[in-house]
């Protein structure tokens, strides 16, 4: 069907593993008696909380207030009573204030919602449903989407891409929004262009779901300026610059972004939560997530209330056949392994698995033996043995020579990696490294100029 | 014989010798003045090159010093004596610099706290302290991944058996690198003469403590009321000294029930109460 499918240079192609739940509808999760909700699921600024404790609210009002422009407002998952305002840990290793929410569960939906028509509305119009009903990138993320659709002036933009990819082994929730809801992406998609005034858009799938491919084959036939494309299936197809590069021939520049060069990508489940803002008026307040991995009961692609426990995510599937040797929040490759259940899904959870003692095993680093596989795995070009060695030896100046800021932490490296070096973790500390001395730099200039100044 | 011999003799002799003097007269007409201030100030320097100063190496500083750019007592690893030393090159009296010493303000090792996850990874604190504030169920706390033993020019910091950094009073010279690589900022410089120290960095509640140290704070503050001078103060549930008031009395550390305020009771001297 593909003859000539289109890909990027490097990658690497591990055992999909995605059989576990590929075929399973999506359900809904329980409402859980208790949520909590935290004020930080995006990049950027926390928000503020609208309200107290003892304060009745309802489903889909606005308790999280965001300050500053790049962040995103959120929203109660149930209806119910405000219990506490504590500090809770989050999926990704951070610490930040939630609300907890006792849940009373009627579910009664707040009137201020305001929904309509993408045909009726301006694109002005669209946008800030999307900025109040709190949507940030669902690709794992967590970029707030208004400020994605807000291009600065001067920049042009000539073609959206939606990204089906979904290259991490496992997780399939993407994989089944296409099937599912197939009209919903379309008119997020409808939506997402009408807002930047783009006529081109594609979606991109990797060919090991070829029945999403054909799915929305099916939903696009009748746009014309909608195309759905099929990519080869390798890791990290679904990065933004990879996607970008195997649909238009595009590179994003180092330190760019893909605006830079007149694309916009989104994710799938964006859009479908673009459409359910912009036609329900209901803010985003729940989360297609896959729990899966072979210590998981019944594996399966759940909607979830966002501040839901994992505990209780866990619990609806069943709960586990053993003792899970590792709990990983979003993919296998990418994702953070957790120390505790009790935390909330979040706006970026895409998936939670539980890895059995044969899944989870790992071998010990060794010495490296430079046989140069990272560097042929890596989609961005860049040499990681080296990188990692001068960041071992605390060289970060060097490391920041060898564009270490530039890579995109898809481990492809240290999948690759015969010796089981510890790549992507010292790169990561070496890109902590750079931030914070340029950091430091920039406070010290401006200190001098101030005293200058003086 | 002689003749082929003289020739390449004084003909090569007769060429060094005029570029020779070409350059001794080229040296003395286009000298750059050196300050003779700044060899005076780079000998009386330690010699360590430790960078802690913030200028490259002690050259680096001595260029400074004399320029202006930076004080006498720039030179934290000298201490007063470099300074006075500095000082009177440069015609400055010194200030008289109290002598600190870098010390790790947490005693959690492995049989004290416990771990909220089995860390696997690069032996590096940064590493660490990005998965869930690290591995340690006291997020403030020591992690005992050697970052701090790695930058210190001294040798004067190591994690030790149980995994804890304890800094080695007599090497220490305070140069401050360590407290800037700790990204727990559980290292802290203190004066010298100081014999009592609350070694304990957690800000969590007394409950919370508690459940993950046995040698935290936990805030009862009977420090803070057994203290004759006033010299203990709260701060974010932890206690503070005040180096200024504090007598070294060890009243303090006595009375601490968790022991997270140390003193070395070994010298104690009775104090008048």
């Amino acid at each position: 069907m593909f003859s000539k499918l289109q890909s990027f240079a490097g990658g690497i192609y591990p055992p999909h593993r995605k059989h576990l739940t590929e075929n399973r509808k999506i359900e809904i999760c329980k409402a859980p008696d208790v949520v909590t909700i935290p004020l930080q699921q995006h990049i950027g600024a926390p928000c503020e909380a609208l309200v107290k404790k003892g304060d009745q609210v309802k489903l889909g009002q606005k308790i999280g207030q965001p300050l500053g422009f790049v962040s995103a407002p959120v929203h109660s998952s149930v209806s119910g009573v405000v219990q506490s305002i504590e500090m809770v840990d989050l999926p990704n290793g951070s610490r930040c204030s939630a609300i907890v929410i006792q849940n009373d569960g009627k579910d009664t939906p707040d009137e201020s919602l305001r929904h309509g028509n993408v045909e009726d509305l301006s694109g002005e119009e669209l946008k800030n449903i999307v900025m109040e009903a709190g949507i940030v990138g669902m690709g794992g993320a967590c970029f707030p989407t208004h400020v994605k659709l807000s291009p600065p002036e001067g920049k042009k933009i000539d073609l959206i891409i939606l990204n089906g990819a979904e290259c991490e082994p496992y997780l399939t929730s993407d994989h089944r929004l296409m099937l599912e809801y197939p009209d919903d992406i379309i008119y997020g998609m409808k939506t997402i262009m009408k807002i930047l005034g783009v006529s081109q858009g594609c979606i991109g799938i990797e060919d090991n779901k070829p029945d999403a491919i054909e799915t929305m084959k099916a939903a696009a036939k009748n746009e014309k300026n909608i195309k759905v494309i099929g990519l080869r299936t390798k890791y990290p197809q679904g990065a933004e610059k990879q996607l970008i590069y195997a649909i238009t021939g595009r590179q994003v520049p180092s330190g760019g972004l893909p605006i830079d060069i007149g694309v916009e990508v989104n994710n799938v489940g964006t859009a479908v939560a673009i459409a359910r803002a912009v036609r329900t008026g209901l803010p985003l307040y729940q989360k297609m997530v896959t729990v899966s991995g072979e210590a998981v009961k019944e594996p399966k692609n759940l909607l979830v209330r966002l501040g839901t426990s994992f505990r209780e995510v866990i619990d609806c599937c069943g709960g586990w056949t053993e003792e899970p040797a590792k709990v990983i929040c979003g993919g296998p490759i990418m994702g953070t392994a957790q120390h505790t259940l009790d935390i909330p899904v979040t706006k970026g959870t895409s998936g939670i698995l539980l890895f059995s003692e044969k899944e989870a095993a790992q071998s010990d680093p060794s010495n490296c033996i430079r046989c140069a596989r990272c560097i042929s795995v890596c989609p961005i070009h860049l040499l990681p043995l080296n990188i990692s060695a001068q960041s071992l030896r605390g060289n970060y100046d060097e490391t920041e020579k060898l564009h270490a800021l530039d890579c995109i932490e898809c481990g492809s490296c240290s999948f690759i990696c015969p010796a089981s070096r510890p790549l992507l973790q010292s790169i990561l500390v070496a890109k902590k490294e750079i931030i914070a001395s340029r950091k430091q730099k920039a406070q010290a200039n401006k200190q001098a100029e101030n005293s200058d100044n003086r | 014989m002689l003749q082929q011999l003289l020739l390449p003799v004084l003909s090569l002799g007769g060429l060094s010798f005029l570029f020779g003097a070409g350059l001794s007269l080229a040296s003395k007409k286009f000298e750059v003045a050196k300050d003779s201030r700044i060899d005076a100030v780079r000998e009386a320097l330690p010699g360590a090159n430790c960078g802690a100063c913030g200028y490259p190496g002690c050259d680096g500083l001595a260029a400074a010093i004399v320029e202006g750019r930076a004080p006498i007592s720039a030179c934290t690893v000298g201490g007063s004596p470099v300074a006075a030393k500095v000082g009177s090159i440069m015609g400055v009296e010194a200030e008289v610099m109290q002598k600190m010493v870098a010390r790790v303000l947490c005693q959690g090792d492995c049989d004290q706290a416990i771990d909220k996850y089995r860390y696997r990874g690069i032996a590096n604190c940064v590493a660490a302290s990005m998965l869930a504030d690290g591995q340690k169920g006291c997020s403030y706390g020591c992690l005992g991944l050697g970052t701090c033993e790695r930058v210190c020019p001294f040798d004067a910091i190591h994690v030790n058996q149980k995994g804890i950094a304890v800094v080695d009073k007599e090497k220490c010279t305070a140069c401050n690198k360590c407290v800037v690589a700790c990204p727990k900022n559980v290292i802290e410089l203190i004066p010298t003469s100081s014999e009592v120290q609350v070694t304990c960095n957690s800000r969590d509640k007394g409950k919370d403590v508690k459940a993950y140290c046995k040698v935290g704070c936990i805030g009862c503050r009977i420090c803070v009321k057994a203290c004759p001078f006033d010299a203990m103060s709260f701060n974010h549930n932890l206690a503070k000294i005040d180096y200024e008031k504090c007598t070294n009395c060890r009243v303090c550390a006595e009375k601490c029930p968790t022991h997270a305020i140390y003193a070395d009771f070994s010298e104690k001297i009775e104090q008048p109460v």
